[in-house]
């Protein structure tokens, strides 16, 4: 039983955590603009010479 | 109508921005821009890098989805940065600081928060409840009831909170006494949450913790895909507006000029227009006469001269001389008030249309209502207890809760409105799309919707090309349409330097022997002008005619064939002469026109056409097309339409092609038979999950794998759009 308990509570943690992550990357605005971050990968940095 | 039709005055060096600078902290300005046309990697690239370089810039980044450039640095110069992003080949305009703080973006950002608590949720009381319900044998009372009870102090709270949108607009639909899928969606939580407590207190088998979160899971994403859709429609909206936020020169009693917005104006300013400027109000000519391109007022295409004194209309472009405008009217008031009364009676048409979703609820919600009230009564009346009656009621509450429903119109339009969007057509309301599938006729504007809009040179070659060389030299310095499609016939080369415009005559340069001249018949001397709108002379030379014509648009005919052979109407409103009418319609191969209709005539036409219950697409881009447009059951407007246009169309096309027309109209159709299917799928589930339900048969693994099932289902349905349409 005291395994079951601990499985649960990390359980809960863990996606607490995730769910955390997630609030947090709403508020910093990660999600404002998809579509251009989907590009932006594509974009060469700046070659420094 | 081209560049000119779409620009109004655009803000240069000299101008001074400095109001639209806004303090962002420690010692650093910002200024936002709106740009447009930036679509790939590429531009952003090429936009960051070229603003970075403008001196006291810190900082740039676009936003791709919105169009938004926010530029931070010290002792900004907003008139450069405009100007280097428009040099970069990007219309860009300073975005209104008012329009900043906007509520769908927090809504938006509200309903993924929702979301996301409502999905961390559902796993977790799933991972809970599953257990009990596979292994349950194993488990001992206590244990279970444990279970039950850490489930619910999850699911609880996650549901209160990520389910207020459906309570606020239940609540919203209560007060206005309307029947609202949101209605039966919220009380079916509540009761869900309510009986699972009391089940668990009382030591019951059934929770249906699980059930009531993912429920608000499910049917949060179909709230979140619409809102998407909305908000998409809304910031085209906002961009239009942004990019008609139009600048004007404003000349103050002490001579000084001055940028303001165009909406500041009040009657009796003096406004000053130069060549290429819209006349943002209505006003007269104050210092002296010019040309002026009526095309986005009255749909003609060539350039008229008009005297000092004239009263000019909003929308009418300056081709000559740089003039002085008086204002006798507001922005708001500066469209003609027939137009604006046609639009608001549009708009008024238009609201009166209810989406499939709303009719499948107004049918859907006192249905299932009654029902469970009957077999709470049914099972009263067979002697159960009330415990296990209400129970039973609930379950139907539960088990009808229209999730799929939820989810069956979103999920389409998300796929079909970009589908639609990728063939170059931009959707602005997903209602639009269900009005579309129901079009029986499309009328046709001609002048820049069927035709391209500006004068082409007709019959060039008969033209000497050294002639057509010289006068070239001369028609590169202006910026007339007439001479712009003279130096586009002539291809590229130099303009000549010492070129004297004169107003309402024409140019010329040299004296003499040399002196040449390009303008009008009299000014050139010409004898028998004819139909030939432009003349060249030099010397004493026998002048030479260039004559134009309005070319129709390549995919014009292949359009017309398509739509008749998708079994519609096809008919041509023009105000344009019937000569040229005959020949524009003769072309593109429709026989069913009209010429020389007035703008009040065709949304007339088009009231009469509803009236007589013929569902209507309107095609049109000119001023003059706006309140037709609005009145028309649904409307497209091409991206070089006048601002209005844009504003009172449901779709705008972004290229130049026609044939997207076509495709929307497939799309649309194919998206209703969609949205019907899944209708059927979601009511399909229904009706046998419901006998079970009044029976008490339904267990909450029963109703959570139904329910998770259904909306799969219906999605997956949806997604059949995307593929197809190869062309």
């Amino acid at each position: 039983m005291t395994g079951i308990a601990l499985l649960i509570a990390s359980a809960l943690l863990v996606g607490l955590g995730a769910l955390g992550c997630l609030l947090w990357a709403l508020s910093t605005g990660q999600y404002d603009d998809l579509e251009g971050d989907a590009q932006r990968i594509l974009i060469d940095p700046p070659e420094d010479q | 109508m081209g560049a000119i039709g779409l620009s109004g005055f655009r803000p240069e060096l000299a101008d001074d921005l400095s109001r639209y600078l806004k303090n962002s902290g420690a010692g650093e300005e910002r200024f936002d821009v709106m740009v447009k046309g930036a679509r790939c990697a590429g531009c952003i690239a090429k936009i960051e890098r070229g603003v970075k370089a403008v001196p006291g810039v810190r900082d740039g980044r676009l936003n791709l989805s919105t169009g938004k450039l926010v530029v931070t640095g010290r002792n900004l110069r907003p008139e450069t940065i405009l100007r280097y992003v428009r040099d970069l080949g990007y219309d860009a305009q300073p975005f209104d600081a008012g329009e900043m703080l906007d509520a769908g973006d927090r809504e938006g950002r509200f309903l993924l928060r929702c979301l996301a608590v409502a999905g961390f949720a559902t796993v977790f009381t799933m991972g809970l409840t599953d257990a009990i319900w596979y292994g349950g044998g194993d488990l001992g009372g206590e244990a279970r009831r444990n279970f039950f009870w850490l489930a619910g102090a999850v699911a609880v709270p996650a549901t209160l909170y990520s389910a207020q949108p459906f309570f606020r607009a239940a609540w919203r639909s209560i007060r206005a006494a309307r029947a609202g899928m949101d209605v039966p969606i919220s009380l079916a939580l509540l009761l869900s949450l309510g009986m699972s407590i009391y089940q668990t207190a009382t030591g019951g088998a059934h929770t249906y913790f699980d059930a009531s979160v993912m429920l608000t899971f499910l049917l949060l994403i179909g709230r979140y895909l619409d809102h998407r859709l909305r908000d998409r429609a809304r910031g085209a909206a906002r961009h239009l507006l942004a990019m008609q936020t139009l600048l004007v020169r404003r000349r103050a009693p002490d001579g000084t000029i001055q940028t303001v917005p165009a909406r500041e104006l009040e009657p009796g300013d003096m406004v000053m227009l130069a060549s290429g400027d819209r006349a943002p109000v209505n006003g007269v000519l104050a210092d002296r006469g010019t040309e002026l391109d009526l095309s986005l007022v009255t749909g003609e295409v060539l350039p008229q001269a008009v005297a000092q004194g004239a009263v000019i209309q909003a929308g009418s472009v300056v081709t000559g001389m740089p003039v002085m405008l008086r204002t006798t009217a507001r922005v708001e008031d500066s469209l003609i008030a027939d137009l604006a009364r046609l639009l608001e009676a549009g708009q008024q048409v238009r609201n009166r249309y209810v989406r499939l979703a709303d009719r499948a609820a107004r049918a859907y919600v006192p249905g299932v209502f009654i029902l469970s009230v009957l077999v709470m009564a049914g099972w009263l009346i067979a002697g159960a207890p009330l415990a296990s009656a209400v129970t039973s009621a609930i379950t139907i509450l539960i088990i009808t809760c229209p999730c799929a429903l939820g989810l069956a119109v979103p999920a389409v339009q998300v796929v079909a409105t970009g589908r639609l969007f990728r063939k170059g057509v931009f959707v602005k309301s997903g209602d639009a799309l269900e009005r579309l599938a129901q079009v029986e006729k499309v009328v046709f504007d001609k002048t820049g919707t069927l035709t391209m809009g500006n004068p082409v040179l007709c019959e060039g070659e008969q033209i000497a090309p050294e002639i057509l060389q010289r006068a070239a030299r001369l028609a590169r310095a202006s910026r007339h349409p007439l001479a712009s499609a003279l130096a586009e016939a002539a291809g590229p080369g130099e303009a000549a330097g010492d070129v004297r415009e004169v107003a309402g005559s024409g140019l010329e340069r040299g004296v003499g022997a040399n002196l040449e001249r390009l303008g009008n018949a009299d000014w050139c001397g010409a004898d028998n002008p004819g139909a030939v709108q432009l003349w060249y002379r030099r010397g004493t030379e026998a002048p030479v005619g260039f004559c134009f014509e309005d070319r129709i648009r390549p995919d014009a005919k292949a359009l017309v064939r398509d739509l008749e052979a998708k079994g519609l109407l096809v008919e041509m409103l023009t105000g344009d002469v019937p000569l040229i009418a005959a020949r524009i319609a003769g072309e593109a191969g429709i026989t069913d026109w009209h010429a020389a209709v007035r703008p009040e005539q065709k949304a007339r036409h088009l009231e009469a056409l509803a009236k007589s219950k013929i569902r209507t697409l309107m095609v049109g881009d000119g001023l003059n097309d706006a309140a037709a447009l609005a009145m028309a059951h649904v409307s497209i407007a091409p991206g070089t339409a006048a601002d209005i246009s844009q504003k009172a169309a449901d779709m705008i096309l972004r290229g130049g092609d026609l044939m997207p027309i076509a495709e929307a109209i497939t799309v649309a159709r194919k998206a209703r038979r969609l949205v019907l299917e899944n209708f059927a799928l979601a009511l399909a589930y229904n009706l046998t999950a419901i006998p079970l339900a009044a029976l008490g048969m339904v267990t909450p693994l029963i109703a959570a794998a139904t329910m998770a099932g259904s909306s799969l289902l219906v999605t997956l349905n949806a997604l059949r759009l995307m593929g197809g349409g190869k062309s």
